[in-house]
């Protein structure tokens, strides 16, 4: 039994047909403009310089850990920018339609874009940013740290791991086809029931954004599993749990969060698909539906998530408040504690996102009491990087700049977030901009520490450093930007201004509404700089030593920088929670290992690729209902999984020899940076 | 060789004997959490039954007292229990490396489960047949979908075996093959708990005798 559709369908296209690409919205056009340039220029410049075998070969089939992070950071960055031009046009139309009266261009009665388009714009938004720019970019960066952090050769699964990343680039090219073929979601990031139902909303938008959600969060599991296996079952000889790096503990608290709180999302996307697809009445208003169950079980998904997005974060921060204070974590125990403490909180908090919607004085009461002990282990986290500077000798590069900041907009977005807690007060606000800046400034922080271990960990990954100056030009247009938009917004949301609304109705919010995209402006220029510090620091490409830092103090700043593929040539024993730091301490920090053993690898392999692919055309046809692509392409997915377990390959081994070798080469490298190291600090490195 | 807290002259910088980590023990413990994954889809499937089982979500349809059996069900569940038990008797074939017993015993545990399933998806025409179908109200929706979600997982076991019986011909009892099949024991018993919570939870205490 089959949901009735509007429209055409055709057995051969389904619902899709010429009317589903948007070519009479000039916006959309000239993003279409954009987009295919820039895709012709990539596309050209890789058959230009023919790199197409290279790329196929050493990125798209790699299953390094490195190499797979690397491209889930490209993903989250582009898809950041995506998510970036989405608010930047929620805050100009907002700009421009301050009152009743205000004009309207382009055919929308207020501003430059009609209700039903700033729907999708705004649910886009919500949905980007945190699924398809913040997941990635912290998966990415846990990818990369976290074997190296634990001595591992390679995540446990690795290729599982490559799956994942393709699964989570399903979902991202999913939701960018869904620009220029049919429409996006209108009903919010977190699709508001039954709006969502096909009664209300017919249209393929909402299954744009269902399929692009599972899919990808299909690939967080994945990838949740892999985290927690890498963790337990692959540290480095010595390495027992109190010598475990705290960033590593954070991704295992996150992933324990992954894996418990995806796989409800994927069940109730589940049920929503039923609904919408063959008829059944979950979450349909009339017929025994409740939508009710369709936002708690959302967000029994959802408050885990932010967590998930958070505590990486925090992990990320502890290593560089650390590393630029020259100094030990403080309470490393009660950072893991808290960690763990808000994983686990986090799973009885999730009403507090609905107190008005009717549940009674002693549910809100338990909510919001709930919701205030998250408070408890997060204050732990602030004051621990607090008492980690105190009397530290801090140093104030570009990492540490973030993650200061990342302390200040911690307390600003949890202060807030207090308020919002006590029910009295969501009651009043709840649905106004002050949530919006509030939880704003939550992902700020989480955005805060992306770019902090960025820039850290870059050298690491790469060889050589981002460009300092360029950096801190970055940093501080992105904190002014940050301010200039989000403390107006407070104030507009205490003022009234409604969230998700198309127009102002209040033209005395004038003046914050122009600071507001006055901070948009100014993270373009932020933008720019980030650029400008790519490119820069691309072409100077001055080589960085094993420890760029000089008071690194983990694991991964142990072996070459940039690190090979094989990770460790020889594993290392662990002797302390800092190891770095204890061999320096030692005087061991330059130790060599004297002999080599054979190395056995993964082969990189194609099928996660195309699996990830298939997904993707299995996903893209069900938006349009085309059965017999969705059955065809789910069928291949199937019979590739079943050959690959035939397949015997097994890995390769890497000789001692071989290694020796590599080792020597990586070795000269590292003593050329060690020399460019000697010269004056803050001097000009020039050319002789 | 053990760690030492201070560096002394024999301290150990590196292990050349760390890389040899237990792969099976790897596989099975990733394989322990995705089936607790899994095991939280079904609860939420059962949350939302717990929530919809309820006159209001019927509709004026039926709930489960009307039409669930109880004594049906308990065959159901003898049978799913015994292909558990067939699977078991694989397995203890496995430990003497005897491929004739394993085959047979993944033979008897795919014939029970077919025949569990004949039996749960004709209960489900039925019903769909009497004008019950899962579109007809919140309550039958999530029944259907509990059913189903459980006999899928049934129908991808039968798969892996059918798989499993090709690759043990194949391939004989390598280090690979071995640990699917020990992955794929804790995957059937698995299905089986879920089934039985379907059971005492839907068929007990929600259904009529």
């Amino acid at each position: 039994m089959q949901v009735a559709v509007d429209g055409p369908w055709t057995p051969l296209l389904g619902r899709l047909s010429l009317e589903a690409i948007p070519y009479t919205n000039p916006i959309l056009i000239f993003t279409f403009a954009i987009a295919a340039i820039v895709g012709l220029v990539v596309v050209g410049s890789v058959l230009y310089f023919k790199k197409v075998g290279y790329i196929w070969r050493e990125w798209l089939c790699s299953v390094d850990h490195k190499r797979i992070g690397v491209m889930y950071i490209i993903l989250g960055l582009v898809m950041l920018f995506r998510g970036f031009i989405d608010g930047v046009m929620i805050r100009t139309q907002q700009a421009i339609a301050i009152g009743p009266n205000s004009p309207g261009y382009l055919g929308a009665a207020h501003g430059y874009l009609p209700p039903y388009h700033f729907d999708q714009i705004y649910s886009a938004h919500g949905t980007i940013m945190l699924i398809f720019a913040a997941t990635p970019l912290l998966t990415g960066l846990g990818n990369v740290i976290v074997p190296l952090q634990v001595g591992a050769r390679d995540m446990a699964f690795p290729y599982l791991n490559a799956v994942s990343l393709w699964l989570t680039v399903a979902g991202a090219l999913l939701c960018m086809i869904s620009l220029f073929v049919g429409e996006f979601s209108n009903a919010t990031w977190v699709g508001l029931m039954p709006f969502a139902e096909m009664s209300s909303n017919p249209g393929v938008g909402v299954d744009y954004w269902m399929w692009a959600l599972q899919v990808s969060s299909l690939g967080t599991t994945f990838n949740s599993i892999n985290m927690i296996a890498t963790i337990v079952k692959m540290r480095a000889p010595g390495m027992g749990w109190f010598r475990v790096p705290v960033f590593t503990w954070a991704t295992m608290a996150t992933a324990i969060i992954g894996l418990t709180a995806f796989p409800v999302l994927t069940a109730a996307l589940c049920m929503l698909g039923l609904d919408r697809y063959v008829g059944t009445h979950f979450f349909t208003a009339g017929m025994g539906g409740n939508y009710m169950l369709y936002i708690n079980l959302f967000w029994t998904w959802g408050h885990p998530e932010v967590y998930f997005l958070m505590l990486p974060a925090f992990g990320l921060i502890s290593e560089i408040v650390s590393t630029f204070s020259s100094k030990a974590l403080f309470g490393y125990p009660t950072m893991i504690a808290a960690s763990l403490g808000i994983a686990g909180v986090g799973w009885v908090v999730w009403a507090h996102h609905f107190f008005t919607m009717g549940m009674g004085p002693n549910l809100i009461g338990f909510f919001s009491a709930a919701t205030m002990i998250v408070g408890i282990p997060t204050g732990v986290k602030a004051f621990n990087w607090i008492f980690t500077m105190y009397r530290g000798r801090i140093t104030l590069a570009t990492p540490m700049l973030w993650a200061i900041t990342a302390i200040v907009l911690l307390l600003l977005g949890g202060i807030t977030g207090m308020m919002l807690s006590a029910s009295v007060v969501d009651y009043t606000v709840h649905d106004s901009v002050f949530v919006v800046a509030h939880f704003h400034c939550m992902v700020l922080v989480i955005g805060a520490g992306i770019f902090a271990a960025v820039t850290y960990w870059w050298p690491k990954v790469f060889g050589f450093k981002l460009n300092e100056t360029l950096g801190q030009w970055f940093f501080w247009t992105f904190v002014l930007a940050s301010v200039l938009v989000f403390i107006p917004m407070f104030q507009a949301g205490l003022d009234g201004e409604t969230r998700r609304l198309d127009y102002l109705f209040d033209t005395s919010l004038r003046p914050l509404m122009l600071a507001e995209v006055t901070g948009m402006g100014m993270y373009f220029v932020s933008l720019f700089c980030f650029l400008a510090m790519l490119v820069v620091s691309l072409v100077k490409r001055e080589p960085a030593g094993q420890d760029p830092w000089g008071t690194a103090r983990s694991l991964e700043w142990l072996t070459h920088t940039p690190v090979p593929f094989y990770n460790f040539a020889v594993t290392p024993q662990v002797h302390a929670l800092d190891e770095l730091a204890w061999r320096r301490a030692n005087g061991l920090e330059k130790a060599q290992p004297e002999r080599y053993v054979p190395i056995h690898m993964p082969s990189s392999s194609g099928l996660p690729f195309i699996i990830g692919m298939l997904s993707f055309v299995c996903t893209f046809a069900l938006v349009w209902r085309i059965w017999w692509l969705a059955g065809a392409s789910l069928l291949a997915v199937i019979l590739l999984v079943i050959i690959r377990s035939f397949d015997k390959n097994e890995g390769y081994v890497l000789s001692a020899d071989t290694i020796a070798e590599m080792e020597r080469k990586l070795h000269t490298v590292s003593l050329i940076a060690e020399q460019s190291k000697v010269l004056p600090v803050g001097g000009q490195v020039e050319a002789h | 060789m053990a760690s030492h807290t201070q560096a002394g002259a024999d301290v150990v910088l590196w292990n050349a004997s760390a890389d040899a980590h237990d792969n099976i023990s790897a596989r099975t413990y990733g394989f322990w959490l995705y089936l607790l994954s899994d095991a939280l889809i079904i609860a939420a499937v059962v949350a939302c039954y717990a929530v919809l089982d309820n006159p209001l979500n019927a509709a004026g349809g039926p709930l489960g007292n009307q039409f669930l059996s109880a004594s049906k069900g308990l065959v159901q569940t003898f049978l799913v229990l015994g292909s558990v038990l067939s699977y078991s008797l694989a397995t203890v074939a496995l430990k003497r490396g005897n491929k004739l017993g394993v085959g047979l015993g993944m033979v008897g545990a795919i014939l029970l489960a077919v025949l569990f399933l004949g039996i749960g998806m004709g209960d489900l025409a039925a019903l769909s047949a009497a004008g019950n179908g899962f579109a007809r109200s919140g309550y039958l929706s999530c029944f259907f979908t509990l059913i189903v979600t459980h006999a899928l997982h049934m129908g991808f076991g039968i798969l892996w075996m059918l798989v499993m019986l090709v690759q043990i011909g194949v391939f004989g009892f390598t280090e690979n093959v071995v640990a699917r099949l020990l992955n794929l024991r804790m995957f059937w018993q698995f299905q089986a708990s879920v089934w039985v919570v379907v059971y005492i939870y839907v068929y007990l205490f929600g259904g009529a005798h």
